[in-house]
């Protein structure tokens, strides 16, 4: 489909002959949320690692917007309108939650090293928009009044948060979200599920991998769910939680409401 | 000149300066196993093993008995060392522990010049005739008890490793400390009994070595260097590659400088290690991942 | 991962990137320092403030690698050696003007850092200090072995100083505004630096690579960057000395002194603007206090370092903040 955001195609991992993602293939569509779901070993990380550009593939083509991006490093891909968060965190904890989102806006500057080392009108101008534009972001995510303090020193949701809110900094079209909901209890989940919504409504294509399946099912337009490396369902919310074989795979596995 | 012959000498001195390099080399591995750190005091404890024992020896007359105190007594330094410097540490990790070992290097260094001197000692080999010609070759006894020692000591240290409980507590804490603590180690005794055995590894190293190169408060570094790049060279962490780099890289001076040039002798071993880094971080025995980004 | 602090005392400020109350206390800091050649009692006294001047611009420039780059280097010591040569030896065998050896300096330290840092730089933190180690050694071994060049363990003898056609700066007093300016300079654009984008990308870089990459930052490159401007710097002090000196001799550069700069960046307060002030006043003064006791010099920094990596890691520059968060415990 040549109108595809993202498209995977045969893409296989093997980490020295165990199989984690074989021959898998789909597409994500712009302005479309869609969820990767599956057991614990399913492949989700993997898949996503890869699409991340941590990992590399085996073999296959991952493309987005119509170029080629599974040999590019991570921070290419960035460039080229990929964002995305952690699943264990990978914010800046010695820097103030201001100056995280401020980095997040890295790729919108322009300054060079001789404009940074002479502290030119040009550069000056530069810090004062992005500290604006940050100031703005965490205003929405109702984190500005903490953009002085040190991002270690927040609790872990407002953590989650700001790593989102660094990822929207860099102004992405599709935004990777790697288990946002993990580790919070359910009202702070709701909340993250919140903006998310928000985001896509305004157009932001999101990729994510998620258990929280209360979350998944009531957020996403199209759900893949992946067992032993494979897919074994693709559809919305009703045709997955009915499908055999994805409740098959799920025995024994808790958390579906 | 028979060239045969030189070649033998050589590799006897080789061989023998390499035994030296793998002592020294097998200190770093071990620190390096418990903590993942560059122990940078390594070399001082080579110094000081040399100069107790002449001190010792000037004390009491009795090579065998000076040295042993001597490296008992360096055992000793380490142990204090590692409870005053590294047990103390909130959060220590490799880098952390590697700039605390640098200024304990630093005070060691300064304790010896201080407490020890800065003349150069030393007192005569262990056999009392100093060379031996053999099949027109001549060796200098002393090397033959370098190599021979150090054999020794390694074999001690394989049967130790391999067979000890001791010795397998300290593998596993190395290779997984949650783990090890989990079945009971106790994982900051394994980081002591590490500096130990550095320090008498060290010790032994230096007390073996001052007959034939004097002993002096300044030639910690170039050891500690030498040593280090050893390491890496057989691959750091690995104590078989302990032997085989202290080996190749004596080997490599003692015909590098031979066939070469003396003058950039002491080069060499830079050269090596940072051609094993750019080259071959994991050096011969070793594994990549520990050193790449 | 982090072993001394990183930029926690100067992050808040840098959030308001148009108060320039850093850059003034800079500048009142600096010219209050001027009053040196005025009060000082001898030319002795001047002659040590002109090789704090030069300490300063090696050890802010090493903090700006180790404190807030996160990479600790072994081998700085060994790029102020190589711009201390460059610069002397086009003056010497090639008759250049110490104005052109200058930015020579500068610039052939930053190439060197460029070609070594490509492969160092691709290494493991403890792996990349052992390289530049390894490096700083060879380029003592090159600066004693090729006496034809470099005069070899005798030294480079025969340095012209610095000089404005007839009028040289070859006594202290002339020489002091020169290494001041210069040194006012580096801390400026140090300064700069860290407000700006890019400072703000090689902080991050150093906290967190993984995070960076996520935004687009290309780490490699944000790594080396830092690198040779920082190396580039300790070849400039290189060139001062050389011609405040009127001569090098390679155990200036040694391996030892590199780590020493290691020490005072340490003792000064790592990941702080003015830890380096700090660290290089330690450094230039305390020989000097201890000259008799020149021995217990070595045992002094030692102990100091190991004093601040294991009680105080913020150093000497961090004890106003460590006190204020003391008192700030206190219940109302």
């Amino acid at each position: 489909m040549s109108d595809s955001l993202l498209r995977v195609e045969s893409l296989n991992c093997y980490f020295a002959g165990l199989r984690a993602v074989a021959e898998l293939s789909f597409d994500v569509q712009p302005g479309e949320i869609k969820a990767v779901i599956g057991p614990n070993g399913a492949g989700k990380s993997t898949l996503f690692n890869m699409i991340a550009g941590v990992t590399r593939p085996t073999s296959g083509e991952i493309w987005f917007d119509g170029s080629r991006i599974d040999n590019l490093p991570t921070f290419r891909r960035a460039r080229l309108g990929i964002a995305r968060t952690f699943q264990n965190l990978q914010i800046f904890r010695e820097m103030t939650v201001l100056e995280n989102v401020m980095v997040g806006r890295h790729m919108q500057g322009q300054s060079s090293v001789m404009g940074a080392l002479l502290y030119t009108p040009a550069m000056r101008a530069e810090n004062r928009a992005m500290t604006e534009t940050a100031l703005d972001l965490l205003a929405r995510f109702e984190l500005d009044t903490k953009a002085q303090v040190l991002a270690g020193d927040l609790s872990f949701g407002q953590m989650k948060v700001l790593e989102l809110a660094r990822a929207l900094a860099s102004k992405p079209r599709l935004l990777l979200l790697d288990e946002p909901a993990a580790g919070l209890p359910q009202a702070e989940a709701e909340h993250i599920g919140q903006i998310i919504t928000t985001l896509n409504r305004d157009g932001m294509t999101v990729l994510l991998v998620e258990h929280n399946m209360r979350m998944v099912m009531s957020l996403s337009h199209d759900i893949l769910v992946l067992n032993n490396g494979l897919r074994i369902a693709e559809g919305d919310a009703d045709h997955v939680r009915r499908h055999p074989d994805v409740l098959a795979a799920y025995l024994g596995d808790a958390e579906y409401a | 000149m028979h060239t045969g012959s030189a070649v033998i000498q050589l590799l006897v001195a080789g061989i023998g300066t390499g035994s030296i390099y793998a002592l020294i080399a097998l200190g770093f591995n071990v620190v390096f196993k418990s903590t993942g750190a560059m122990n940078f005091a390594q070399g001082e404890w080579v110094v000081m093993g040399g100069m107790t024992s002449a001190l010792l020896f000037a004390a009491t007359n009795n090579i065998l008995l000076a040295c042993l105190a001597a490296v008992l007594i360096i055992i000793v330094v380490g142990i204090v060392s590692e409870r005053l410097v590294i047990w103390p540490l909130r959060r220590p990790n490799a880098l952390l522990i590697t700039l605390v070992s640098i200024g304990l290097a630093i005070c060691t260094r300064s304790l010896v010049m201080l407490v020890l001197g800065k003349k150069p000692v030393g007192y005569p080999g262990f056999s009392s005739t100093a060379t031996l010609e053999v099949a027109g070759i001549t060796v200098q006894t002393q090397t033959l008890w370098i190599i021979g020692v150090t054999l020794v000591f390694l074999i001690a240290m394989h049967l130790f490793f391999e067979r000890s409980i001791m010795g397998k507590a300290l593998r596993a804490a190395a290779a997984d400390r949650d783990a090890a603590a989990i079945v009971g180690v106790r994982v900051e005794t394994t980081v002591m009994l590490s500096f130990a055995i550095a320090a008498l590894a060290g010790a032994l190293a230096g007390a073996i070595i001052t007959p034939l190169t004097l002993s002096s408060y300044d030639q910690g570094a170039m050891f500690g260097f030498k040593g280090f790049s050893a390491a890496m060279l057989g691959g750091v962490g690995s104590l078989p590659g302990a032997i085989v780099g202290g080996l190749a890289l004596g080997l490599l001076e003692a015909f590098g400088s031979f066939y070469i040039s003396s003058d950039f002798k002491d080069a060499i071993a830079f050269a090596v290690l940072l051609l094993i880094l750019f080259v071959r971080p994991s050096g011969f025995l070793g594994r990549a991942d520990v050193v790449k980004v | 991962m982090t072993v001394l602090p990183m930029n926690t005392a100067v992050t808040a400020r840098a959030a308001r990137p148009w108060h320039l109350s850093d850059h003034a206390r800079l500048l009142i800091v600096w010219f209050a320092l001027l009053v040196i050649p005025f009060l000082a009692p001898n030319a002795y006294v001047v002659s040590l403030a002109n090789m704090m001047f030069i300490n300063i611009i090696l050890i802010a420039s090493l903090n700006l690698l180790m404190g807030y780059g996160g990479q600790i280097s072994l081998g700085h010591a060994g790029f102020y050696g190589l711009g201390a040569y460059v610069s002397g030896v086009l003056g010497v065998k090639f008759g250049l003007s110490a104005w052109v050896g200058l930015p020579a300096a500068a610039l052939i330290t930053g190439l060197a850092a460029l070609l070594i840092g490509i492969p160092v730089l691709r290494l493991r933190g403890l792996y990349l200090s052992m390289a530049t180690l390894g490096w700083n050694a060879i380029l003592v071994v090159l600066f004693n072995r090729l006496v034809d060049i470099t005069g070899g363990p005798n030294g480079l003898l025969g340095v012209r100083p610095f000089s404005f056609g007839d009028f040289a700066l070859d006594n202290d007093f002339r020489q002091f505004p020169l290494v001041w300016l210069v040194a006012l300079l580096v801390m400026l654009a140090i300064l700069n630096f860290l407000r700006s984008r890019i400072g703000r990308a090689v902080r991050a870089v150093a906290t967190n690579e993984l995070g960076a990459d996520a935004v687009g930052i290309d780490s490699f490159r944000t790594k080396l960057l830092v690198f040779v401007l920082t190396a580039g710097m300790a070849g400039i002090a290189g060139s001062l000395y050389v011609h405040v000196n009127q001569f090098a001799s390679p155990e200036t550069f040694s391996v030892s002194s590199s780590i020493l700069l290691v020490v005072m960046v340490a003792i000064g307060g790592s990941g702080s603007f003015w830890g380096p002030i700090l660290g290089a006043a330690i450094y230039t003064a305390v020989p000097q206090v201890l000259l008799d006791y020149e021995d217990a010099e070595l045992m002094l920094f030692g102990l100091a370092m190991l004093i601040v990596l294991i009680v105080s890691p913020t150093g000497l520059a961090g004890i106003p903040a460590a006190l204020r968060r003391r008192f700030a415990r206190r219940p109302a």
